[in-house]
């Protein structure tokens, strides 16, 4: 298990592994926001929020096909299917990799990138709080996805399809937290609504994601 | 312990390919399934290695004691020789890689990534990795595929020592290895009639 995710974590910060990937996406989503919507520096905080958050998305969603389709087309999900770890750890390793590579550089950068949206002083910390609580469910959820397309060609649009439903009630109170935390409010229904949605999907998902690996790996 | 197949029935997107395949496989001995393409060698190897379940039948012996070998080698191009041996000795819970890199002629490429390497070292390499497994059943699926006749001796040999202590190895390959061990399975008889797929198959 800790050879898979050492090993994981290896490829991706080599070339053409991706690491970068979803950072680069996100910073280049919230530097384009302020051109976009303008200077206006009241409505810029109002939205910030929001914007770190569906960048965050986004930005995790553009990486999901890389966690299993790699593995799938160099035959090496075939032989770890073989090999002596069970199917469920394999694909919980493989999740917390890519939470590592793509979910905490995010949840590390959106402090820093707040800065250019003009987040309230108050809403880095919530930001930050809701990001690091919110995006391993990104990460498990997406990882569910990525087993079901598996072996489809170009399949990262029907994994889009397929995830983006699934990522709402992430989005939804993981926003609400960074709003809430933004404007001063309590902030607690929306962080244990938030907390026990990625607790839930770390829970229940790897079974799921191992069934459906199984049945695509026939 | 022997693996031994009885009455096996093996599909491909739920239609039967082969049908009622039994063999045993007792340590110590190789056997070759030999057939044209298309016949089902492949699905059979898949089935015995447990990647997909079978249509009917019984494996006993198989699971936890086979090391798989398919069409690709699994190897990672942008890790080295060494990292991609030593990944999968850490996967399956063996420590020593040098044999491996001896008996398959790798020692002078261990640095290499695996990426540089020609078609026949890829190869090799991915025929190497059968050997930190640790494992006694090697199942292969065209294992000498773009490899040089000097190299088909290494792995011929590799194959004889693994059986000389005991292992036992099934693969499918259409040229003469020189294993006088090996018995020859021709899976042509065995030909399933063919009969519409299995409804949900997924969901079974």
């Amino acid at each position: 298990m800790i050879a898979l995710l050492t090993r994981d974590l290896r490829l991706a910060v080599r070339a053409g592994g991706g690491f970068g990937l979803g950072l680069a996406f996100f910073l280049i989503v919230t530097v384009l926001v302020p051109f976009g919507v303008g200077p206006e520096t009241g409505l810029l905080s109002k939205i910030a929020p929001g914007v770190l958050w569906i960048g965050a998305l986004l930005a995790c969603l553009l990486s999901l096909d890389r966690i299993f389709a790699l593995d799938w087309e160099d035959g090496s999900l075939d032989l770890l299917a073989t090999a002596p770890l069970p199917m469920e750890g394999i694909v919980s390793v493989k999740a917390l990799a890519h939470w590592i590579t793509t979910g905490l550089p995010l949840v590390l950068a959106a402090p820093l990138l707040g800065v250019l949206l003009s987040l309230p002083a108050d809403g880095y910390l919530w930001v930050l709080v809701s990001l690091a609580v919110g995006t391993p469910a990104l990460s498990v959820i997406g990882t569910f996805g990525a087993a079901l397309t598996v072996g489809l060609k170009r399949g990262g649009l029907l994994l889009s399809l397929l995830v983006l439903p699934l990522y709402v009630p992430t989005l939804i109170f993981g926003a609400e937290v960074a709003r809430r935390g933004a404007e001063g409010l309590a902030v607690q229904t929306p962080l244990l609504m938030l907390g026990g949605i990625s607790a839930g999907a770390i829970a229940l998902l790897p079974f799921a994601s191992a069934a459906v690996l199984r049945i695509n790996l026939r | 312990m022997m693996l031994s197949v009885r009455d096996l029935a093996v599909s491909r997107g739920g239609v039967p390919v082969l049908e009622g395949v039994s063999f045993a496989l007792a340590p110590g001995r190789a056997l070759v399934l030999r057939g044209p393409n298309g016949s089902g060698k492949t699905t059979l190897l898949r089935t015995v290695a447990g990647l997909q379940p079978p249509f009917s039948g019984e494996i006993a012996g198989a699971g936890e004691r086979i090391a798989y070998a398919g069409h690709s080698d699994g190897l990672k191009a942008m890790l080295t020789v060494t990292e991609n041996l030593r990944f999968w000795a850490q996967v399956f819970g063996t420590r020593d890689i040098s044999a491996a890199l001896r008996d398959f002629d790798l020692a002078q490429l261990d640095s290499r990534l695996a990426g540089t390497l020609s078609a026949g070292q890829k190869r090799r390499l991915g025929l190497a990795r059968l050997m930190v497994t640790g494992r006694p059943v090697w199942v292969l699926d065209e294992p000498t595929v773009s490899l040089d006749a000097a190299s088909v001796g290494l792995f011929a040999a590799a194959v004889r020592a693994h059986l000389a202590a005991g292992g036992s190895a099934l693969m499918a390959t259409h040229i003469d290895l020189g294993i006088p061990e090996a018995e020859v399975f021709d899976v042509t008889p065995f030909k399933a009639v063919p009969r519409a797929a299995k409804q949900d198959e997924a969901f079974l």
